[in-house]
């Protein structure tokens, strides 16, 4: 079949059958021989420094090769510049096994390696470690006393701005909501835990296999610290098992496993344990004052929004909490304020949708209690008090579809249907409660290079150092080469996860599919050229004279557009360059227009999500029958990988509405429920009907391909239409997420 | 303040490696083909299939028996293979993800996983399949529901609960014709 397919064709993603079989490989899947197996041991106190590691009994075990802290590991650089990486917030990242000083709870603290896995997981329980622990603060009660507002900014870091004067307004107004919301800590937990396998090659390069979301950010920060060039240390993560934001720095895993390579000269793998992926990046805990005003008619006259994010003592992670409520919504009267209180545990980090799906989410409960105290519908609410520019920095948006997916979801739903009053809709002995909120992202572009390589048989080849955490990447790479280039699907293969190729960035912020599309598709533009080019020698010339603009690729053709009887198959084409393979190498970025476009005009998706809960009020037992989400988001390259996208935001959506919250022991300053059996995630058992409905939304301006990306947009808000729909349902205003039982009762 | 903590209860138990660390022959049926293989008592069916039999689609998302992600059937019976000692599976015949179906011939469970885009990252996807494979067999679930609930020992952090449940169904469907005509 030579059958070419189009942008929004609906496609099966291209590595699904490697994942269904098992031969998909992930960090912690590949054989090398002579492998040795590290495992961490991790911290019994959460602050202090170590006064003795007794580890005789442990290297008595069979086959321990080597016990690894900081009393005998190698040189180390000083420098907090060695330790930093692309996406570290401003301060002195953690560096494992440096000195004595523990700064958190189950920091590691000694690396066994074995020539088992068993051997060194035996050991390791055997090591016996005597502290001298310092005073510590894990309780964010008491953190809040030392909230700050850093002044050092994080990268990519947008303070809340104000405008009118709220404090006064909200004053003169009528009518009031004033409320302080809380969302609890959450890990991220991807499936597959965080694991590095290291081949010390011998020849003074290494292959590093790591669970990563940036294998080029990992490379140079291996070689920065472990004092290799970066020539010489090659990460690949072809198959990434779910990061949801906990791979794009690299983690104490990769750094330990480097380690202990470089000091034994050995290949060495670390996995850590379901306990220890707690005891790294997470989620922060927040805290979020949301006070609205409005007139008698409902419409808004002051917001006011002031939040707190948790971070470690020793670097300041920051997140945009507040500016979500103050640009969405026409009030000439807001003001914003954002401070990060620090704990001593580990650095938080970026979580899917972050700083969004903290602060959009409790501002959107917020939003539903004004609109109860101004006796209008909630969605009435929201479109009464719609902007149509971005209302905190007063810039028109590259398009908002948000109007229509109000209307498109709230018909799906059967809003009109829902009867206002609280504990009035019934199912059975069973209370039934509807609600909604808004969501809303960001469109980010970023600087991505692809290259395009085609074989003498006409075969495509597109790579890029980006990584595919099963997002789809993969697939619609080589859906907009298919429809570039006129290449049937099953003649393309793409290939990511590997810091040898061409730049990419670290995979994150929902900027994949815009930015990978693009470098893809002017990869397969120049391509393109060249074989129209070579088209040229074939005899008879069909084309002759046709320039790039005149000519269509398609089903393997390429096509005049005056006279589609003149074609030269594309294998042909490719034959007459002469070449064994045609390689184009191109970037595609924001460049300079784009960035100052960037200052003018927003870029963002938006969505609005309807959540049914039934409610059993003796138990307190909540479940989320239905969830209708509208997502305006640009165009949709491939609707079944979207879908799932979508898909996969709201269940994590709906996780932190019922179940997800990491509780800290605030006497030992240690997460206290760090397994799968005592942080919930959802299972099936709790996900029912799940519609997503993507509205049109052309939109060419936001950037090359129209994208503005789907990873993070899901989760945004969705925990708030379930707490509003909860409410809807009982009467009971939660203002805490999650929604456990215990609230309810 | 100086405090002594021993990690484990562990230490105080005479080492513990000359037991378990010696290795006892067993044998087993693995994806069809007789294995005679010796094995210390220590290591789980898992890190033995991950590790020696380099099967590494099976896979470990807690080593606890939470996740479900490193499901095997066993005598055709579905099973976290972290919780069972590779020792104890002497004569057992045991079936991985690979055993299921190959790139050339799907299980249909694995066609349907991907037809309904079940799966984002795959790393549960193998422990899904297994899972449902034993399901099928159980014949225990007829309706989405009751497929929701006995699904519900396999987590998955992407979220592809509802296609998966699509896929199941699917192939419920069509296996349940299949035994009908």
């Amino acid at each position: 079949m030579s059958a070419s397919i189009r942008i929004g064709d609906s496609i099966s993603r291209i590595d699904g059958v490697e994942k269904v079989t098992g031969s998909a490989h992930y960090a912690a899947e590949y054989a090398i021989p002579g492998l040795l197996y590290g495992w961490i041991v991790s911290s019994d106190i959460a602050k202090g420094r170590v006064l003795s590691i007794a580890d005789a009994s442990a290297r008595a075990i069979a086959g321990v090769v080597e016990i690894i802290t900081h009393e005998n590991r190698p040189h180390l650089p000083w420098l907090d510049r060695n330790y930093s990486d692309q996406v570290a917030p401003p301060g002195s990242p953690f560096r494992a096994l440096y000195d004595d000083k523990i700064a958190f709870s189950h920091q590691p603290i000694a690396l066994v390696v074995a020539d088992t896995l068993e051997g060194a997981r035996d050991a390791a329980a055997l090591i016996e470690v005597t502290y001298e622990a310092d005073t510590f603060n894990t309780d964010f009660e008491v953190a809040l006393k030392e909230k700050f507002e850093p002044i050092r900014k994080r990268l990519g870091f947008w303070a809340p701005k104000s405008r009118g004067n709220a404090v006064k307004a909200f004053d003169a107004a009528s009518l009031k909501h004033k409320g302080t919301y809380h969302l609890a800590t959450h890990h991220h937990n991807p499936m597959e835990m965080h694991a590095a396998t290291v081949h010390w090659r011998g020849d003074g390069k290494i292959t590093v296999y790591d669970k990563t979301q940036g294998p080029q950010n990992v490379q140079s920060y291996i070689a920065a610290i472990f004092d290799f060039s970066k020539d010489d240390v090659r990460v690949m993560n072809p198959y990434v098992g779910g990061a949801f934001g906990s791979g794009l720095r690299p983690q104490y895993h990769v750094y330990l496993a480097t380690l202990a390579a470089k000091m034994l000269e050995r290949s060495v793998r670390v996995v850590m344990t379901r306990q220890q992926m707690f005891s790294h990046v997470h989620r922060p805990q927040a805290t979020q004052q949301v006070s609205l005003a409005t007139d008698q008619a409902g419409r808004l006259q002051a917001v006011m929004t002031e939040a707190t994010t948790v971070t470690s003592r020793f670097e300041h992670y920051m997140e945009g909490v507040c500016n979500w409520g103050l640009m969405n919504y026409a009030c000439e009267n807001a003001s914003g304020k954002y401070f990060i209180a620090p704990m001593d545990t580990y650095t938080p980090g970026d979580m899917r949708a972050p700083g969004a799906a903290t602060g959009m989410t409790l501002f959107e409960i917020a939003m539903d209690e004004m609109a109860y105290a101004a006796g209008v519908d909630p969605l009435a609410f929201r479109t009464l008090n719609y902007s149509d520019k971005n209302a905190m920095d007063d810039k028109p948006y590259t398009s908002k579809a948000l109007r229509e997916a109000y209307a498109e979801g709230a018909q799906k739903f059967g809003w009109e249907r829902r009867s206002p009053a609280p504990r009035s809709m019934h199912d059975g002995r069973e209370l039934v409660g509807w609600g909604m909120a808004t969501g809303m992202w960001d469109a980010y572009f970023m600087k991505t290079t692809v290259k395009a390589k085609m074989d003498a048989e006409g075969n495509l080849e597109l790579s890029s150092a980006g990584s595919d955490i099963g997002t789809g990447t993969r697939t619609v790479m080589a859906m907009v080469a298919s429809d570039t280039l006129g290449i049937a699907m099953d003649r393309i293969s793409v290939v990511l996860g590997d810091s040898d190729l061409p730049t990419s960035p670290v995979e994150g912020g929902s900027w994949m599919a815009a930015s990978t599309g693009a470098a893809v598709q002017v990869a397969c533009h120049a391509l393109g050229e060249r074989l129209l080019d070579a088209a040229g020698n074939i005899e008879g010339d069909p084309l002759s004279g046709a320039k790039i603009d005149d000519v269509i690729f398609c089903d393997g053709q390429i096509i005049a557009k005056d006279n589609p009887s003149r074609s030269v198959p594309i294998e042909s084409a490719m034959r007459a360059s002469g070449e064994t393979t045609l390689e184009c190498e191109e970037t595609a970025g924001p460049g300079v227009a784009g960035l100052l476009s960037m200052l003018r005009v927003s870029r963002n998706s938006h969505s609005a999500i309807f959540a049914e809960v039934k409610v059993d009020e003796e138990l307190g037992v909540v479940r989320v029958t239905r969830i209708v989400i509208a997502v305006a988001a640009g165009r949709i390259l491939n609707p079944r990988t979207a879908r799932s996208q979508i898909l996969g935001g709201v269940v994590m959506g709906i996780g932190m509405a019922l179940h997800e919250e990491t509780l800290m022991d605030t006497r030992f300053g240690r997460f206290m429920n760090h397994s799968f059996a005592e942080y919930h995630i959802p299972v099936n058992a709790d996900i029912d009907s799940i519609e997503v409905i993507f509205v049109n939304e052309p939109d060419p301006d936001v950037n090359p391909l129209g994208v503005k990306g789907l990873g993070e947009i899901g989760i945004v808000s969705t925990a708030a239409a379930v707490a509003n729909a909860i409410f809807h349902a009982t009467g009971k205003r939660v203002r805490d997420l999650p929604v456990t039982i215990d609230k309810l009762l | 303040m100086r405090m002594k903590a021993v990690v484990d209860n562990v230490a105080n138990v005479a080492p513990a490696a000359s037991i378990a660390s010696q290795e006892f022959p067993i044998h087993f049926q693995l994806n069809g083909i007789p294995v005679t293989a010796t094995i210390a008592p220590w290591v789980t069916l898992l890190d033995y299939l991950r590790e020696t039999a380099h099967l590494t689609g099976v896979k470990k998302g807690c080593d606890h028996g939470q996740c479900g992600a490193c499901t095997v059937l066993i005598d055709g019976r579905r099973m976290n293979s972290c919780l069972k000692l590779a020792v104890t599976a002497d004569g057992a015949s045991i079936t991985t993800i690979e055993g299921l179906g190959t790139p050339e011939a799907l299980d249909p469970l694995q066609r349907a996983f991907i037809e309904h885009d079940a799966l984002q990252c795959g790393y549960c996807t193998p422990g899904q399949i297994c899972s449902a494979r034993a399901l099928l067999r159980e014949q225990h679930a007829k309706t989405r529901e009751e497929v929701r609930e006995l699904m519900s020992g396999n987590l998955c952090r992407c979220g592809a609960y509802t296609n998966i449940v699509d896929a199941i169904m699917d192939v419920l469907q069509q296996e349940q014709k299949g035994s009908a005509a």
